[in-house]
């Protein structure tokens, strides 16, 4: 399922076979987020997990809807390498340390949804799949999540989820700058310019993009020797 | 039969995933009488050093010992690699193999830690191990604490200095990244590790 700005949902096929296409196609890593999990309150279904970890042969990450270190056992045992935590960690954050203190950080993300607001935040965090705003700075946020254990954080930006238009370079920066562990871009990625600009301006870790492969509008190898040639470290061939 | 070490912190079903699409015979086991027949070992890992205390409670250390000593390929991957190790600075109170000489250590504060992400081997010639496998190919790494370089070290990696991405000597083997998360080369060197007669 892919949206656009967290809106107008819309299904973008089975996720084991989305998965197994595009490591076949060269992707370094595959996020599954069941994103209606915390909304509907439902647990991830392991049994999707389980279906996707077994086509998959490189690394893989489950959110949506771990709320317990139950929870993440229970994605762990099927199959996940790493489990990603959104709303959860910001109503218990001292559920990222107990994680992390069973499976190692690594194995622990930290997703961030933030959006700008006009206060004195700059961006703030929401929680429930971009529905209720936290309070919560987004960047002392990702602080606090790496001070508790988290190995990586995957950032989104709301402003920009699936428009295409470029990521939000700004809110990236400011999380990367402020943490010593890895920051995954999300939101907004569309042309190679796109890419470039979130790997150099917003100092990125990693970028995630969906939208752009989902309904086939990009070609990852092409955008990958694009990356390549601008000097930016990709994996080749993939 | 390959013998994958089960203990509480180990990625260990993604490791017999990765055998059973080999079509390589494997059984996951966490009973000393297992490793005692097995034909290779592999001892996963995921997370914290100190994890590996709990082979040394349950006995699996020495089964381990005895059938290295008896020449039976062992292959310990990412902590598990570490643990060939005398020791590591992320639980000095754990004791390694001690098989290779050397403390695992913290990457410095000027990269970002955990290492994550694909990266480049540089790779020695002469590794079984690493057959069909060129320098630059790119595997998937996870981890905050690395292992020097050795004398047995048959794979480099660059990322705040160089350290052991694998090693080799006789019939010990240990890659500090993820080959069962490493597309189709992770995929050929585990069938190398198969596929050894020591």
């Amino acid at each position: 399922m892919k949206g656009i700005q967290f809106q107008q949902l819309r299904d973008a096929g089975d996720p084991a076979e989305l998965a197994a296409a595009h490591s076949q196609a060269g992707a370094d890593e595959v996020v599954l987020l069941d994103i209606s999990a915390t909304h509907e309150k439902r647990a991830t279904l392991a049994d999707t997990v389980r279906r996707t970890a077994r086509q998959l042969f490189i690394p893989f990450t489950v959110g949506g809807g771990i709320r317990s270190l139950d929870d993440a056992i229970a994605v762990f045992t099927a199959g996940a390498d790493k489990i990603s935590i959104n709303s959860a960690a910001l109503t218990d954050p001292s559920l990222i340390t107990r994680i992390a203190e069973r499976y190692g950080s690594q194995a622990v993300m930290v997703a961030i949804d933030a959006k700008r607001t006009n206060g004195e935040m700059r961006f703030e965090a929401y929680t429930g799949g971009g529905r209720n705003p936290s309070g919560r700075d987004a960047v002392a946020w990702a602080r606090e999540a790496e001070e508790r254990g988290a190995g990586e954080i995957l950032l989104t930006s709301m402003d920009r989820d699936g428009t295409g238009a470029g990521f939000d370079c700004e809110l990236t920066r400011a999380v990367s700058e402020a943490l010593n562990i890895p920051v995954i871009a999300s939101g907004g990625g569309g042309d190679t310019q796109t890419f470039i600009d979130v790997f150099q301006g917003g100092r990125a870790d990693a970028a995630l993009a969906a939208s752009i492969f989902h309904f086939g509008l990009r070609n990852l190898a092409d955008l990958k020797q694009e990356l390549q040639n601008a000097g930016i470290p990709v994996r080749l061939p993939c | 039969m390959i013998a994958v070490v089960n203990y509480r912190a180990g990625n260990v079903t993604s490791v017999k995933k990765a055998l059973d699409r080999l079509g390589a015979e494997s059984v996951v086991t966490s009973d000393p009488e297992v490793l005692a027949h097995a034909d290779k070992i592999i001892l996963p890992g995921v997370g914290h050093f100190s994890s590996t205390a709990v082979l040394e409670q349950t006995g699996l250390r020495t089964a381990m010992l005895r059938r290295i000593e008896q020449g039976v390929p062992f292959l310990g991957v990412c902590v598990g690699m570490q643990w060939m190790f005398d020791s590591s600075a992320e639980a000095p109170g754990t004791r390694g193999l001690g098989l290779l000489s050397g403390t695992c250590v913290r990457f410095p504060e000027s990269v970002k830690s955990p290492h994550v992400g694909w990266n480049s081997l540089a790779c020695r010639e002469d590794s079984r191990l690493l057959r069909g496998i060129p320098s630059g190919a790119f595997v998937y790494f996870t981890h905050s604490f690395r292992a020097p370089l050795v004398k047995a070290t048959v794979a480099s990696c660059e990322y705040g200095g160089e350290f052991s991405a694998a090693v080799e000597q006789e019939n010990i083997f240990g890659v500090q990244f993820h080959p069962e998360k490493s597309g189709p080369i992770g995929l050929k060197l585990l069938e190398n590790f198969c596929g050894l007669k020591c």
